[in-house]
């Protein structure tokens, strides 16, 4: 089915390495990768194997110690500040910790008044522009009557995580790179975000790259799962077949490694 | 915002430093208000007066006399005869006059003058005493003697025709004057200084004049510090490489050296009182923009940062709305610092001679300085230097104070 979908984020060769001489650390080594339109993509793997680092790669947010990133078929430029921004308009985030990805100077109605500038709605009447944020928060059941004026720290974990869905509504990027956005929230939150962004998706047909530790949840949720171990894909293809099938050791051991109801958890392969 | 002021004015360090600092602040301020003179007029004719009121002479003796039924003696024998002076009368007693230690009680000043009178003698055997101290005794003799004479003071007047002196008036010595109708009069609170300046209010104009000093170093230090620090942090790479570069070459030489050596370059003449705050804020900005920069560092990196550069905000917007307002505290603290080490340096310079240099304003420094050169510790005029001391260490006491009180709200981990 993948086939059929247009090539939106392919990668070879893609490394960062961080450091010098003795001190060089290979935090990405060498992987290829090629995420299709409208696909949700997991990428699973234990902390420090590199998965937030390509994820900053991918955002643009760090620069690509060698290989190449295709965007959208063409290779992705953004050398100049302005390309960037240009760039950024396909590709947006949704970071791990809500508590730490606001502002906490700024109130909510500019966190979002941002988004709708940057698509362009700088000179929009205040009325629209209302109107806008009132969908954009009524879509992740928020009411934005009563955030207006407030502060983002104001809110809980979940609502904050929300507001970031809320963002990505209004920007209406080509793909979102969702690093972790549920480790941090309740078991209840987490399916509501979860369900979101899935609506999200297919509401404006986003390409979703799900970062996560949480094979289960990889499984759950995604088209097709690249596993990283050390900073490489150990095996990557359709959720079924990597995770009812795994042929990778790595990959055995994390699907062991969740815990499940009603079964003795075996620690010895921890 | 409003719960950080709070929690600021609970912290008992923060609100006794800043007391202290508001009360000279507003001493500064209030003072000249009161008391209205030039601060630098030279009032008295001579080095160093001591602190307390001073009568006019004439208007004493030309005013209202009263006789007062009292001992007027035992007073004024305290006040010629020094502790010390009993000491060596009590020395020269015992050694060589054969009265036993026990018949001296040195509370009882006629006393001891009634013993001395029977006892001492120039010419005695004198042993193991050497010529000079003989020669002391000589002069507390005489003192003594003079202190005695209770002789009435005769005033004379001229006779503008044969120009002989009329005998106008006897003072007794029980006669007295009612300072209220003393017409001229003037307090010393603190004395005069070399120049015979009023201590007092040299003192608050000099204060003033120093926490403008500190101001300007302050803020020049801290807007440099910040700017390089911000700069350097957020861009990182080559900028950073070489703004670090200049900043570790200011951090090698003493910036004290540096300031000794542009204010000496700058010249006498030139050097006012905000040249010397200027010249002190830039040559100690380095230790802001190595924090500044750590602090952005570590900050350059959150996901707010990150947010914000993926909405498309500019990089200065990003330093000035996403990175500043973090580091405001951490600002607020280095600036009070900066003060604080700006006043001392100020005093430093000036006790060099390389301060302000200008004869129309005071600063701590130039007071000390002033004090030093005019040898008021070796005279025993404390009050030209020791109330400079105590307000430099008061300001800087009281600024310190601010920022470790500010320190504890910021950075939980230091609360008691």
């Amino acid at each position: 089915m993948s086939e059929k979908r247009a090539q939106c984020l392919t990668g070879k060769g893609v490394t960062k390495v961080f450091g010098l001489g003795d001190k060089k650390t290979v935090a990405v080594d060498h992987v290829d990768f090629d995420f299709r339109e409208g696909e949700i993509i997991s990428i699973v793997g234990e902390s420090g194997s590199g998965k937030t680092t390509l994820s900053k790669m991918l955002l643009g947010l760090i620069s690509v110690s060698e290989g190449e990133v295709m965007f959208q078929g063409k290779p992705r430029d953004i050398s100049t500040n302005q390309k960037k921004k240009e760039y950024w308009k396909g590709i947006q985030a949704i970071f791990q910790d809500p508590f730490s990805s606001y502002n906490t100077f700024n109130k909510i109605d500019s966190v979002l008044l941002d988004c709708i500038n940057m698509r362009g709605g700088k000179s929009l009447p205040y009325d629209q522009k209302f109107e806008m944020m009132r969908e954009a928060c009524s879509f992740v059941n928020l009411e934005f009557k009563e955030l207006t004026n407030k502060y983002p720290f104001e809110l809980s974990g979940g609502q904050m995580q929300r507001l970031m869905i809320a963002r990505i509504f209004l920007l209406k990027p080509k793909i979102l790179l969702a690093d972790e956005p549920t480790s941090m929230i309740d078991a209840c939150s987490r399916a509501t975000i979860l369900d979101m962004l899935l609506k999200l998706r297919d509401e404006i047909n986003m390409t979703i790259i799900f970062i996560t530790h949480d094979i289960g949840l990889a499984y759950y949720i995604s088209d097709s799962v690249y596993i990283m171990e050390h900073g490489k894909f150990v095996e990557h293809g359709k959720a079924e077949d990597v995770i009812l099938h795994p042929k990778a050791t790595y990959t055995q051991r994390l699907i062991n490694d969740v815990p499940k109801i009603y079964e003795e958890w075996d620690l010895s392969t921890v | 915002m409003k719960n950080t002021l709070r929690q600021v004015f609970h912290s008992p360090k923060f609100v006794i430093g800043f007391v202290i600092f508001a009360a000279l602040l507003l001493t500064t301020i209030i003072y000249p208000i009161i008391v209205t003179a030039d601060p630098l007029e030279m009032v008295g004719n001579g080095n160093f007066f001591k602190p307390g009121t001073y009568v006019s002479v004439k208007d004493s003796v030309e005013g209202t006399r009263y006789t007062l039924n009292v001992d007027v003696k035992a007073g004024s024998l305290d006040s010629k005869i020094s502790a010390e002076d009993k000491e060596s009368m009590k020395e020269w007693l015992t050694k060589f006059g054969g009265v036993a230690e026990a018949d001296i009680n040195l509370e009882d000043t006629e006393g001891l003058i009634a013993l001395w009178e029977a006892n001492y003698s120039e010419d005695a055997d004198q042993p193991g005493l050497t010529a000079s101290r003989k020669k002391y005794f000589v002069r507390l003799n005489k003192n003594i003697d003079g202190v005695l004479l209770d002789s009435d003071v005769i005033i004379a007047q001229k006779d503008p025709e044969t120009g002989e002196l009329v005998e106008s008036a006897t003072i007794g010595s029980k006669e007295f004057v009612n300072t209220k109708d003393v017409a001229n009069k003037k307090t010393f609170i603190l004395g005069t200084d070399n120049f015979g300046r009023d201590v007092l209010t040299e003192l608050v104009d000099a204060t003033k004049t120093s926490l403008r000093v500190g101001l300007i170093a302050g803020i020049i230090a801290t807007l440099i510090g910040l700017f390089l620090g911000l700069i350097s942090g957020y861009m990182g790479g080559v900028v950073d490489d070489l703004i670090m570069f200049i900043t570790n070459m200011f951090t090698v030489i003493p910036s004290f050296v540096l300031l000794i050596l542009i204010s000496y370059s700058v010249g006498q003449n030139a050097r006012g009182v905000n040249l010397v705050g200027i010249i002190i804020g830039l040559t100690s900005w380095t230790w802001t923009t190595r924090s500044v920069r750590s602090q952005v560092i570590s900050l350059r990196n959150r996901d707010h940062v990150n947010l914000s550069k993926l909405s498309g905000h500019s990089m200065m917007r990003i330093v000035l709305t996403d990175i500043l307002p973090y580091l405001a505290s951490y600002v607020v603290m280095a600036f009070i610092l900066q003060i604080s080490s700006g006043i001392l340096s100020e005093a430093q310079l000036s006790m060099l001679g390389l301060g302000p240099s200008t004869s129309n304003a005071a600063t701590l420094g130039l007071m000390m300085n002033w004090a030093t050169a005019y040898a008021a510790p070796l005279n025993g005029s404390w009050w030209a230097y020791f109330p400079v001391v105590v307000t430099i260490a008061l300001i800087a006491f009281s600024l310190n104070l601010m920022n470790t009180g500010l320190d504890q709200v910021f950075n939980p981990q230091l609360r008691d």
